[in-house]
């Protein structure tokens, strides 16, 4: 799960890790208002969406009055950014976070997030602060320090002390520095973090350490030991569809295409995904029905997958392992029943109970449902049925 | 033969009295794997599906000798389950579970450091080896006995390559679901390993999918260390950066995880990787064909 940047330097704010002063607001009225408030000659306009690359597609202004607050805020509320990370859709620009400027010394780059090969906490820190640190890691893997560590012990003070020295932070301010770590380690590990990122970290010319910006994913498996975290959740920067399949407990993801495809397993979704785009078509979508599907279920795995009339094919792919090929048929006819779809539905059938799963299709004969022999040629099939649609 | 596990292994449920674990219990022991009782705390004294429930692993390894045990405790209460079965220091833990939080991991893969237990998942399907013992949720129906092992991220596709594969007359040795989380007991090399050392298995299949570089890194492995002939499937070739793909740990993020690279990194060890997901048992038999070994591994 991810939040904005005001709520993760809400966050921060809390555990003692310095960031500029600022206010959330919805409205130009109320970006004035908190401009106003701030009482500072430069104050910076940063559109709050969940995306990074906001700096570069323009959702970050600096103003050096109020008439220009009003101005930007005008700008960019309900504007449509598009930034590396949004896709070509973009996304719209709801709240902006109004922020109190600072004279930058230096700008450098932490993070925290888990290395899975050596299944530990990684500290990541880099002089190349703002730049995006996949790049910095690609380009000059040699400016990348990192600090492993051990989870029994936690971050100890001179890991933090050493990557403030190697990253060539100047004596005097080290130990604020390394408070600073102390505390976004502190944020990481309370809070069930995936990643817990600063850039720019800065070194104000007064010298301060500062979080410019932050961002905070979370651990969505760790998310029932934090209903704080789940409270911040922001619903109109989610996927609709993805939203209702997962109240339903239904793992749904929206892929942008005309063929949904209905599955059983994450890895034979994503498969499936692949040989529908291998033989010529777009998927829209996968449903992972999961174990255990029941004709109820199967009905609303369709609904969800076919309702918005993106999709002009169904491709239902099942292996059946604990769940039977025979239940799935009566699944297939009873939904196809409850919301009379039109669409052509390509099921193909194996594992447990085939042969009854097959005979319960073939009984029903129903117009729009064809039933193919293998995998490969489901894929083909509602390719074909879906492009002459 | 096989690895991790044999006829001889004797296997406790942790979780026993829950409806998933009673369900799949019945399925192991149908299969003639060894289930000498469970644990559920509370419920010591009980006797479930013919064996009996202990309150601790302890206690339950004191009365019956047991050396393997598989999972199936509610995520918030997985890892301390976990945990409790390598201390108690079982030869193999498999864990089932999904949806357990990364850092529980983190702290399981800390404490298995120095300990002798192999631990396998969580959010997987079990292992099994053929016609001796089957641990966690794999189908009994679909396999053959023979000599390939089978590695693999995701369950139903584990699944698959086992019917593509029996369907095809190769049997197997050992079948493995690592899961599909980021952080896990067991990974690719480690696996690889065991089968490099196995005398019954010849070759091996490995299933992998985007996230991570497990994959890239046992493409380097087998390059360096492996005697016998690997082929493999990699999924989410289609899978939007920054987009997770069902699994926890499928997902392409910081520019590293992609299909592609995978791809790149088997195919320059030498290791032919299935276009599709229908043509893992075809590619198997290709790479047999290729070694010289599929009279050997066919009907045998």
């Amino acid at each position: 799960m991810n939040i904005h940047e005001y709520q993760g330097k809400e966050i921060l704010r809390s555990y003692g890790v310095s960031v500029p002063e600022g206010k959330p607001v919805f409205s130009a009225e109320e970006a004035v208002k908190a401009a106003k408030d701030l009482g500072k000659d430069v104050v910076v306009v940063k559109a709050q969406i969940h995306a990074g690359g906001r700096g570069k597609a323009g959702g970050v202004k600096i103003a050096k009055s109020i008439a220009e607050v009003e101005k930007y805020a005008k700008e960019l509320l309900g504007k449509v950014l598009v930034t590396k990370q949004t896709g070509p859709e973009g996304k719209k620009v709801n709240r902006l976070l109004i922020e109190a400027g600072c004279k930058i010394g230096r700008e450098l780059y932490l993070s925290f997030t888990t290395d899975r090969n050596t299944a530990q906490t990684v500290m990541i820190g880099s002089e190349a602060g703002g730049m995006e640190i996949e790049e910095v890691a690609s380009s000059t893997p040699d400016k990348i320090i990192k600090e492993y560590i051990d989870p029994f012990i936690g971050l100890a003070p001179f890991q933090a002390r050493r990557m403030a020295f190697k990253l060539n932070i100047e004596p005097a301010v080290v130990n604020k520095a390394a408070a600073l770590m102390m505390g976004l380690y502190k944020v990481y590990v309370d809070k069930d973090c995936s990643l817990a990122e600063i850039n720019p970290l800065v070194i104000t010319e007064d010298k301060n350490v500062m979080a410019l910006d932050v961002k905070l994913n979370f651990d969505d498996s760790a998310l029932f030991r934090h209903p704080d975290i789940s409270a911040l959740r922001d619903e109109s920067e989610e996927d609709p569809k993805e939203r209702e399949a997962a109240a339903l407990g239904l793992n749904y993801v929206n892929l942008g295409g005309n063929v949904a495809c209905m599955v059983n397993g994450a890895g034979l979704a994503m498969a499936t995904v692949d040989i529908i785009k291998h033989y010529g078509g777009e998927p829209a979508n996968f449903l992972d029905v999961g174990g255990q599907g029941s004709a109820e279920d199967d009905a609303k795995a369709f609904k969800i997958m076919t309702e918005d009339g993106q999709a002009k094919g169904i491709f239902v792919n099942i292996f059946g392992g604990i769940n039977k090929c025979d239940i799935i048929a009566e699944g297939i006819i009873e939904a196809n029943k409850m919301l009379s779809l039109k669409i052509p539905i390509v099921v193909r059938l194996d594992g447990t109970n085939v042969k009854e799963g097959r005979e319960i299709l073939k009984k029903a004969n129903i117009p729009n449902v064809i039933m193919v022999e293998s995998m490969t040629e489901g894929a083909e099939k509602v390719v074909e049925l879906v492009k002459k649609a | 033969m096989g690895i991790f596990i044999n006829k001889n292994t004797k296997v406790i449920v942790q979780g026993i009295t829950g409806k998933q674990a009673l369900f799949h219990t019945k399925n192991m022991l149908a299969y003639g794997t060894k289930i000498v009782g469970g644990v559920t705390p509370g419920k010591g004294g009980q006797t479930v599906e013919g064996v009996p429930v202990f309150n601790t692993v302890a206690e339950a390894k004191e009365k019956t000798g047991v050396n393997a045990s598989v999972i199936f405790v509610p995520a918030k209460f997985a890892s301390d389950s976990i945990l409790e079965a390598i201390n108690a220091e079982l030869d193999v833990v498999v864990c089932i579970t999904e949806h357990i939080p990364v850092a529980d991991m983190v702290k399981v893969r800390r404490y298995l450091k120095g300990k002798k237990t192999r631990m396998i998942g969580p959010n997987c399907p079990g292992i099994m080896t053929t016609d001796e013992c089957n641990i966690g949720i794999i189908p009994g129906s679909i396999h053959k006995k023979g000599h390939v092992g089978i590695i693999s991220r995701s369950g139903t596709l584990t699944y698959e390559a086992m019917y593509q594969m029996s369907n095809a007359g190769i049997g197997q040795t050992t079948i493995i679901g690592i899961g599909g989380d980021p952080v896990k007991g067991t990974d690719f090399i480690d696996v690889l390993e065991s089968f490099n050392k196995d005398d019954e298995t010849e070759a091996v299949l490995m299933i992998g999918e985007i996230g991570g570089t497990a994959e890239e890194d046992a493409a380097k492995w087998i390059k360096a260390n492996m005697k016998k002939p690997v082929a493999a499937f990699i999924s989410g070739r289609q899978a939007p950066p920054g987009k997770r793909m069902g699994h926890a740990g499928a997902i392409i993020s910081g520019g590293k995880g992609s299909a592609a690279d995978k791809i790149k990194a088997l195919n320059a060890a030498g290791i032919e990787v299935a276009d599709t997901v229908a043509h893992m048992g075809e590619t198997m038999v290709k790479t047999l064909k290729k070694a010289g070994i599929y009279d050997k591994c066919h009907n045998c």
